[in-house]
């Protein structure tokens, strides 16, 4: 009957139905920044009158806001979203590459941590937060603790047979995303004082790096898992190293998961509040920052908060369209193939 | 002949080097990642543990922390903050029916387990412990959701992320499917619906700020045809919770979008197929070859939803400032609250607290789902 179509084919209804359902979700997903875009182009007073929806028909739309945060707040703009990119960027690919390194060695080796040597090191730990509580300056007391460390598991540590897994690794590396940030702010604020980074990209950037870290290994993990070993193994035989496998073989594989966990990770760190709030001041402000700071002593400047956010989200939807087609299918259907 | 002798050493040398890369190579992959983690992290985890453990007080010269032991933690648990953290209880009978239920499905359980032989912390030790965690988790929840009770910040952020994981994932599942769908203009769909993840947390807390004002907002029209112009929904405890649910759902369905986006791309086309020639209905395909495939990925993207979603914190804190009363009140924003005060002992204690509530939830999570997901039972 209906031959030389893939049996798969949708009916005209099931099309009808798809299109049905991604319109309401483009709705849903549309009027909130529809309602954005067009409180950017409002003045005051038409905000503060009631709800207004069409522009040259409801209100006369202008470009006051656009002006002041461009033209009057021009320069603190220009800087906060330089920072902003080169924060997101470069912890983004920091925790991508570092992430997808311990993502594959997490689905392709397996490890034994041994549960002594775990035990021996709080047990370090515990040593050196006590000297230090106890008025020993920290650097003595760390030296201490990690020549214990390395004494006990010389000795004790072989000991105890009883051994831990991957599972338990990536748990661990997840559960130090637990912690709400409100609680670890001031720690993380004094560390960075003690290493003299306050007020700079990098502090922003090393620490985003480490919160999205876990992300990127668990993201990364799933896909791998997914990917055949078989090529992995033929290239083996052929004598290829591991590193050459990784880099060659595996990542091109993996293409799809890597480009979502980059925008992910990019996004996390592009729109990350509570850490740069204390981590900078003037110099590494971050756009997060300026909306907030746009609802400040005389009320919330809706037009301005829009304006900015609008800016926010421009190079995110440029990168989105970009990296889109590298979301697809079939790349590794003709690997194993081949 | 001295040169080529060096070259020759030099050679050797790259290759020992190459050689103990290669089989140092588990290692070289994954220690990277784990001292990165180790150093950033065990400093403020020590220091907020101590701060939890303390009281900030003024003193001579500035503040000062002192140790006052487990005052912290007996203030939220025992003593005046009780009321707020863990709400207050009314006697519920449906409540102890819910539980008598589930008593009863574990019992059934515990009953087939032992009937298999399996060993005595297999068939004893493992569903009591879970099961009785589980009651006491029933227990605290149902029983503060009469009118009379009131559902402490432990309740409200339970409720966040509950519904606000299962939404969207399943939101987040049906838009990858239908994206997955090879039909012009999809690519277009693709982006869009990533969108939501782009704006700051705190620009969506804001942006639904507006949308949901009672008297500027773009929905009062709505509002007023529906009958409600009187009814201020977001005065409402159930209303104003469900506004910040909202808000979370439209943020972070493209997380779930995306991920499982990805994870279709790695099912095999050809099995689709031929289960479809074989006369699979869609359903079929779906549920036996499409899921399974998606299976790894999806436990990951609920495990991180929900370890994420107990910090909930910016939108509830400028949608509602956590009101009214503090029926929109998550932990975090508690914790928050209290270290405005400076009272930063109490926010410490929350926020370990908090971390051991999630990680009970999350080893509950890795025991029983994520091996099952993982496709390692």
């Amino acid at each position: 009957m209906r031959r030389g179509r893939s049996p798969l084919a949708p009916s005209l209804w099931q099309v009808g139905l798809t299109y049905l359902a991604l319109g309401l979700a483009s709705v849903f997903v549309l009027f909130p920044l529809y309602w954005l875009l067009i409180t950017s182009f409002k003045l005051p007073v038409d905000v503060n009158s009631g709800p207004v929806y069409l522009p040259w028909v409801d209100f006369k739309p202008s470009l006051h806001a656009w002006e002041y945060v461009l033209g009057t707040l021009g320069s603190d703009v220009r800087r906060a979203y330089v920072n902003t990119a080169v924060v997101a960027l470069c912890s983004a690919l920091m925790a991508l590459f570092l992430g997808t390194n311990a993502a594959y060695a997490l689905t392709r080796f397996q490890y034994h941590p041994r549960v002594g040597a775990i035990v021996l090191f709080v047990a370090c730990l515990a040593l050196v937060v006590g000297l230090v509580a106890s008025g020993m300056p920290w650097q003595p007391a760390v030296g201490l603790g990690l020549v214990g460390l390395i004494l006990g598991l010389q000795t004790l540590g072989r000991r105890f047979k009883k051994h831990l897994g991957n599972e338990e690794i990536a748990l661990w590396l997840i559960s130090n995303r637990i912690l709400p940030p409100v609680v670890v702010v001031i720690p993380i604020y004094l560390l960075f004082q003690q290493l003299g980074l306050l007020d700079t990209r990098t502090a922003l950037i090393i620490s985003y790096t480490v919160i999205n870290l876990p992300i990127a290994v668990w993201l990364m993990r799933d896909y791998f898992q997914n990917i055949p070993h078989d090529i992995e193994e033929c290239a083996q035989i052929d004598g290829a190293s591991r590193y050459r496998i990784f880099w060659t073989i595996v990542l091109p594989l993996a293409a799809p998961g890597l480009v979502a966990t980059f925008l992910l990770l990019l996004v996390f760190a592009w729109n990350e509040y509570l850490l740069a709030l204390f981590l900078s001041k003037a110099n590494s402000q971050t756009m997060p920052l300026m909306v907030a700071a746009m609802s400040g002593t005389r009320g919330t400047e809706w037009w301005y908060m829009s304006v900015i956010i609008m800016l926010m989200i421009l190079p995110v939807v440029i990168l989105a369209f970009v990296l889109e087609r590298y979301i697809e299918r079939g790349l590794i259907v003709g690997a194993v193939k081949g | 002949m001295k040169k080529v002798e060096n070259k020759l050493q030099q050679a050797g040398l790259w290759i020992r080097f190459v050689g103990w890369l290669e089989r140092r190579a588990a290692t070289v992959f994954l220690l990277p990642s784990v001292l990165v983690i180790l150093a950033f992290v065990l400093f403020p985890l020590v220091g907020s543990l101590y701060s939890s453990l303390a009281r900030l007080r003024f003193s001579e010269g500035g503040l000062e922390l002192t140790f006052v032991g487990l005052a912290n933690y007996r203030k939220l648990l025992l003593g005046s903050e009780q009321g707020h953290f863990l709400g207050q209880p009314g006697a519920g009978l449906w409540a102890l029916v819910v539980m008598g239920l589930l008593a009863l499905v574990l019992g059934v359980v515990m009953y087939h387990r032992w009937r298999a032989g399996r060993s005595v912390w297999i068939w004893l030790g493992q569903p009591l412990l879970g099961g009785l965690l589980l009651l006491a988790f029933t227990w605290l929840f149902l029983s503060r959701l009469w009118p009379g009770t009131r559902m402490g910040t432990l309740q409200t952020t339970l409720f966040y992320v509950m519904a606000g994981t299962a939404l969207q994932y399943l939101l987040g599942l049906g838009l990858a499917l239908l994206c997955a769908e090879r039909l012009p203009g999809t690519r277009f769909f693709r982006v869009l619906f990533i969108l939501p993840l782009a704006i700051t947390p705190i620009g969506v807390a804001y942006m639904f700020r507006m949308l949901t004002d009672t008297g500027k907002g773009p929905l009062v029209p709505l509002w007023e045809a529906m009958g409600l112009s009187g009814f201020s929904w977001v005065n409402d405890p159930w209303g104003a919770r469900l506004a910040v649910l909202i808000g979370d759902v439209w943020q972070w369905t493209p997380f779930a979008f995306i991920v499982l986006l990805a994870a279709l791309q790695s099912v095999p086309q050809e099995q689709v197929e031929a289960a479809a020639v074989d006369g699979a209905s869609r359903w079929q395909v779906f549920r036996h070859i499409i899921f399974p495939y998606l299976l790894p990925a999806s436990a990951t993207l609920v495990l991180i939803r929900l370890i994420e979603g107990f910090k909930i914190v910016d939108l509830p804190n400028i949608l509602t400032n956590g009101g009214p009363g503090t029926a929109t009140e998550s932990i975090t924003l508690h914790a928050y609250f209290a270290w405005r005060t400076l009272d930063i002992g109490t926010a410490a204690a929350l926020g370990f607290l908090l971390m051991l509530l999630v990680s009970l939830i999350t080893s509950l999570y890795a025991a029983w789902i994520l091996p099952r997901a993982r496709g390692q039972v």
